[in-house]
């Protein structure tokens, strides 16, 4: 085709955009998480990560190439996030097999089976991870003791989140006072707890979330929107009853909130097009995270919350539509 | 344990009864009354809700053929003509013979005879690119090759040939439903007699600009030079805008006016090879698939 | 805090290379093809026939109907055909072909270069002008400009607009217009004031042409009451509908025009024709094109007759660059990209950009991946992925109720898109499509 000129419709220039650059810019913004899980959890953190991203990507490469029979398209980054953020999502010494199978789960039903990238209404990542969580509980639920390079993959000396040791304790009858072990909120803040690879260090985690807003590759909307809903209804319970309830800033930094606000609940295929739809998204999942927590069976509930949220949002892009122009002026 | 489950099956079948028989009577009160026969015609059509006969289901023409008093305009294409006249005597009309038809594809410009002159990028959407401009040769009224037509086609009966770039049709298939005759931008698709033996002949060219216009840009285009109409003695072709086309109910297939065409954009399908040493008659290559089609029959 | 419109949006790199450049008359052709459809509305009737002999500024073609405009001569020289030539539309259309002899123009025209100020005329005598010069809308909607002044009766002019905008990037003909014929403009815009009885005006004008505004500003303080109004730097903030939301911050009614406001918004070229054809007797046959791109060697302003061949243009400004991939008509978001450029210059060409290979190639398509930039971006308030899908499944009620119909064109979801999906491709066939369902169903 030499020298022919190319003709299409307009327009005819392109803005900055491109799912590569999306995908890839988020991986960035997960550096920082990373590297404080390395920090706290040592060579498990490296281990699950690793095999996760490695699975997911090759059981998209053959689910698209065998099964399908396309073209595969693991090079535009999808499928390593998504690595990345259900390793994010357990324990840094679950076993190899389990991630494997949780990718298989993530990709393959999470995703390719709804018709691969932008046909899936939940997000993929959750999907493994909650048919891990209760295909395997046990496993999922033995957090690793942060002792930074200490910390063994195999092995690895477990305890308590203090979101499931205020659970216990709790249902043990004691009060919130009483219960020891509970790291301070500093510690909180800087991720020195147990707890899954990417949700403990909440600092990691902003400045991920500020890098995303400086390339524009998310909005504030829902992770403002859904810690915010987090944080005055815990903040109410706790008023009725301080030794009951725990504080809202302990909520905010425990569990997954932070990282299920700032890098699940964003997922651009699995929530709302505009932003009041994604105002009204948040809130639903902060109000369902709080129930479980305060009184469902779990200790987190967010993981749910989300997957629970997404199922409604093709309601919500419904229901949400953007103003016409000029329709201001037809209804009065 | 045991009395729990007789009472259990008791309950159960006395609410089965019960809601059987206000199932019975509601149904008896909201009963349409139609006229059984539509069923029963309904029944001997196709069921594939295509459209072709020009009604929007298998059960509307039913209706519409059981409600009038003929069925002149009537015709279902997609089943066999023996299927017509079984429906038209049930009914007790006169069962009117329709020359089985099929859709033919009027442009030869394949990838050897007509050069590209740019490189479209836009929607791959025969509508779209129909829209835009007048194409990605020099010849504005031939094929667009997006294969908006292979897209609408319901019965399987297209696919774009990868060699040529253009359509083919699979006679077999084909009902002649007309869908890719309205889907084409560019009105290139015809609906013509299938021909005794599945035979038929056409110019397969649609290029209405004057002859050295038409050549420069496709070597098969029909340049309205008009030799075929002075050779066919049946009076079947006529030239109009640059362009010769044959009338198929006139045409009686002696394949004189295809020996003439210099370019030959006049197609002949289904033939036996000629005899006679002649110019060698190049099958067009969009019909060269469909010929072995029909050989290995 | 400048204005700007509210909804949506986007800011495509401006690369206004020839904002400085000083127009330069172009070199009369040899011969040029004067197209009779180059307006909005029915094609014009030609009056002259083969062989006939035509002066500068004489007609060649009548309006034919109520939406249709004159068309003159902009070269002396004699009819060579009337018949069906490709142009910028990419369909063959008819068209007058002149060969030129001499540059001869017709006596009532006044050639002389000063201002002619006088303003003591009925808005008749305005209108009447504007009609037989031909004038149409230059902005690139080529809608003749008589019928936009003649008010509906029952609806009222009251504010003015002059679109000195100019949001696509790399056009600066209206810039240069601005900044050299800005008194004519001015007094351009006091005709379009009296033709409709108005006494407001604006002239608005993006701030990244700040000596244009600090210019017009200076010259409007002779032509009160015409103000100069900066707008933010946002495409498409040059959409009519736009404009008034930003200047005037009421919206447009869907499906009305802004006359319905009361508003009336003119191109300043619509402006610069109106003065000449007033007070200088000199009907619409050449305009000022830009000539422009990342690897043309000397991005340029041309006045330009009408009718003129691209290629003659794109010589004088350094001659076709080796690895050209892609030729547009106009700007890049909403210009049309030209097969070849033995294309004639008509009424509506406002610029003529060259992209080399790689930036003229469309990049591969992905899936949606549902991100909702189109959404957040479109300046209508409309959902482009969705009438995309709705346009591929070809479900026409839907996609109507949807609003697809209030749809500008404008190209910012599609420049908008990381998965470069050919939104507006199919936005454009559910428009055609439902249209058409539209006028059959009043039918």
């Amino acid at each position: 085709m030499e020298k022919l000129l190319h003709i299409s419709p307009s327009p005819h220039i392109a803005g900055e955009y491109s799912v590569q650059k999306i995908m890839y810019g988020v991986l960035l913004a997960l550096l920082p998480a990373f590297a404080a899980s390395v920090y706290f959890f040592g060579i498990g953190a490296i281990v699950v990560t690793a095999t996760a991203v490695v699975s997911c990507v090759a059981f998209e490469y053959l689910i698209q190439k065998y099964l399908i029979k396309g073209t595969p398209t693991i090079l535009n980054g999808s499928a390593a996030l998504t690595g990345v953020l259900l390793a994010f999502n357990v324990p840094s010494n679950l076993p190899i097999l389990l991630i494997v199978i949780g990718s298989m789960v993530a990709i393959g039903i999470g995703k390719m089976s709804f018709g691969g990238l932008g046909q899936n209404p939940f997000n993929p990542a959750l999907v493994g991870r909650v048919f891990l969580l209760i295909s395997f509980p046990v496993q999922m639920t033995s957090w690793p003791l942060p002792m930074g390079f200490q910390t063994k993959y195999f092995d690895a000396i477990t305890g308590a989140t203090p979101l499931a040791l205020v659970k216990e304790g709790i249902k043990n009858g004691q009060t919130l006072s009483s219960i020891e072990n509970i790291p301070s909120h500093m510690n909180l803040f800087y991720g020195a707890m147990g707890g899954s690879i990417g949700e403990i260090c909440a600092l990691a985690l902003i400045l991920g979330f500020a890098f995303m807003l400086y390339r524009k590759i998310i909005t504030w909307h829902i992770p403002v929107f859904l810690i915010s809903t987090i944080f005055a209804f815990t903040g109410i319970m706790h008023l009725t009853n301080p030794e009951k309830y725990a504080d809202p800033l302990f909520h905010i930094l425990t569990g997954g909130v932070m990282l299920g606000a700032i890098f699940m609940a964003t997922d651009m295929v699995t929530s709302p097009m505009t932003h009041k739809g994604m105002a009204i998204f948040a809130i639903g999942i902060g109000l369902i995270t709080v129930i479980i927590r305060l009184f469902g069976a779990y200790p987190e509930g967010i993981s749910f919350a989300i997957l629970i949220m997404n199922a409604f949002v093709p309601l919500l892009n419904k229901w949400t539509k953007p103003t016409r122009f000029g329709e201001e002026v037809l209804n009065g | 344990m045991s009395i729990t489950i007789i009472y259990t099956i008791l309950a159960l079948s006395l609410l089965g009864l019960l809601s059987a028989v206000i199932l019975y009577f509601v149904a008896q009160q909201f009963k349409v009354i139609e006229d059984p026969r539509i069923d029963e015609v309904e029944g001997m059509l196709p069921g594939a809700n295509c459209g072709g006969c020009g009604y929007a289901g298998c059960r509307q023409l039913a209706e519409t053929m059981v409600k009038s008093d003929d069925m002149a305009d009537l015709n279902c294409p997609v089943s066999e003509s023996s299927a017509m006249v079984a429906i038209a005597n049930y009914l007790g009309h006169e069962a009117s013979t329709v020359e089985p038809k099929i859709a033919v594809v009027r442009c030869n410009g394949t990838f050897t005879h007509r050069a590209k002159t740019n490189t479209y990028d836009g929607a791959s959407s025969c509508a779209i690119a129909s829209a835009l401009y007048s194409g990605d040769s020099g010849c504005s009224y031939g094929c667009l090759v997006h294969g908006d037509c292979v897209t609408v086609c319901k019965f399987g009966a297209m696919y774009m040939d990868p060699l040529t770039g253009l359509p083919v049709i699979i006679e077999k298939k084909c009902v002649a439903c007309g869908a890719c005759v309205k889907a084409c931008p560019k009105k290139i698709i015809e609906l013509r007699n299938k021909g005794k033996n599945s035979r038929r002949i056409y110019v397969s060219c649609i290029n209405k600009d004057k002859g050295g216009v038409a050549k420069k840009a496709c070597s098969a285009a029909c340049i309205g030079c008009g030799k075929c109409v002075k050779a066919c003695p049946f009076d079947a072709i006529t030239l109009e805008n640059n362009l010769a086309y044959i009338d198929f109910n006139k045409c009686k297939l002696c394949r004189k006016c295809v020996m003439e065409c210099p370019t030959e954009a006049i197609v002949e399908l289904n033939f036996p090879a000629r005899k006679q040493v002649q110019s060698e008659t190049i099958e067009p290559a969009s019909n060269a698939a469909e010929n072995s089609n029909t050989s290995n029959d | 805090m400048l204005k700007t419109f509210k909804k949506g949006g986007v800011h495509p790199a401006e690369n206004k290379l020839s904002a400085h450049a000083p127009i330069i008359k172009a070199e009369i052709p040899k011969t040029v093809t004067i197209p009779l459809g180059q307006h909005i509305g029915a094609p014009s009737s030609p009056i002259v026939t083969k062989g006939e002999t035509v002066k500068v500024g004489q007609i060649i073609a009548k309006s034919n109907g109520f939406v249709s405009a004159n068309i003159h001569s902009s070269v002396s020289g004699v009819v060579a055909k009337i018949e069906d030539t490709f142009d910028i539309t990419g369909f063959s259309r008819p068209a007058i072909s002149i060969t030129v002899d001499g540059d001869d123009w017709l006596e009532t025209i006044d050639r002389t270069e000063t201002i002619n100020s006088n303003l003591d005329y009925q808005p008749e005598h305005i209108i009447k002008r504007v009609q037989e010069s031909g004038i149409v809308g230059l902005g690139g909607a080529t809608f003749p400009t008589h019928i936009k002044l003649s008010v509906p009766t029952g609806k009222k002019a009251e504010f003015l607009i002059i679109n000195g905008v100019e949001c696509e990037p790399y056009l600066t003909a209206d810039h240069r217009l601005m900044m050299e014929k800005g008194e004519q403009v001015l007094i351009g815009t006091k005709l379009l004031m009296a033709a409709l009885g108005v006494n407001k005006a604006y002239i608005c004008i993006e701030n990244n042409k700040p000596d244009a505004i600090q210019h017009l500003m200076q010259l409007a303080k002779k032509y009160q009451p015409i103000q100069v109004v900066p707008l933010k730097v946002k495409y498409p903030q040059g959409g009519e509908k736009q404009l008034i939301n930003a200047v005037l911050k009421r919206e447009v009614p869907s499906g009305g025009l802004p006359i319905d406001l009361g508003v009336i918004v003119q191109n300043v070229g619509t402006a610069f024709a109106v003065y000449e054809a007033v007070q200088k007797n000199k009907p619409l046959f050449e305009r000022i094109v830009t000539v422009t791109g990342k690897t043309v060697k000397k991005p340029s302003n041309f006045l330009v007759r009408i009718g003129t061949p691209a290629i003659q243009l794109v010589e004088a400004a350094g001659g076709i660059p080796d690895d050209t991939g892609k030729i547009v008509a106009g700007g890049p978001m909403m210009g049309k990209a030209l097969n070849s450029l033995d294309v004639p210059i008509t009424k509506g060409a406002s610029g003529i950009l060259l992209f080399d290979r790689k930036e003229g190639k469309r990049l591969p398509i992905s899936p949606c991946i549902r991100c909702g930039k189109c959404v957040s971006v479109c300046p209508m308030g409309l959902e482009p992925y969705l009438l995309m899908t709705l346009s591929e499944k070809q479900i026409w009620d839907r996609s109507e109720k949807e609003n697809t119909m209030d749809c500008m064109e404008c190209g910012s979801c599609m420049y908008t898109c990381p998965a470069n999906r050919p939104l507006l491709d199919y936005i454009r066939l559910s428009k055609s499509t439902v249209g058409q369902l539209i006028r059959t169903r009043k039918q």
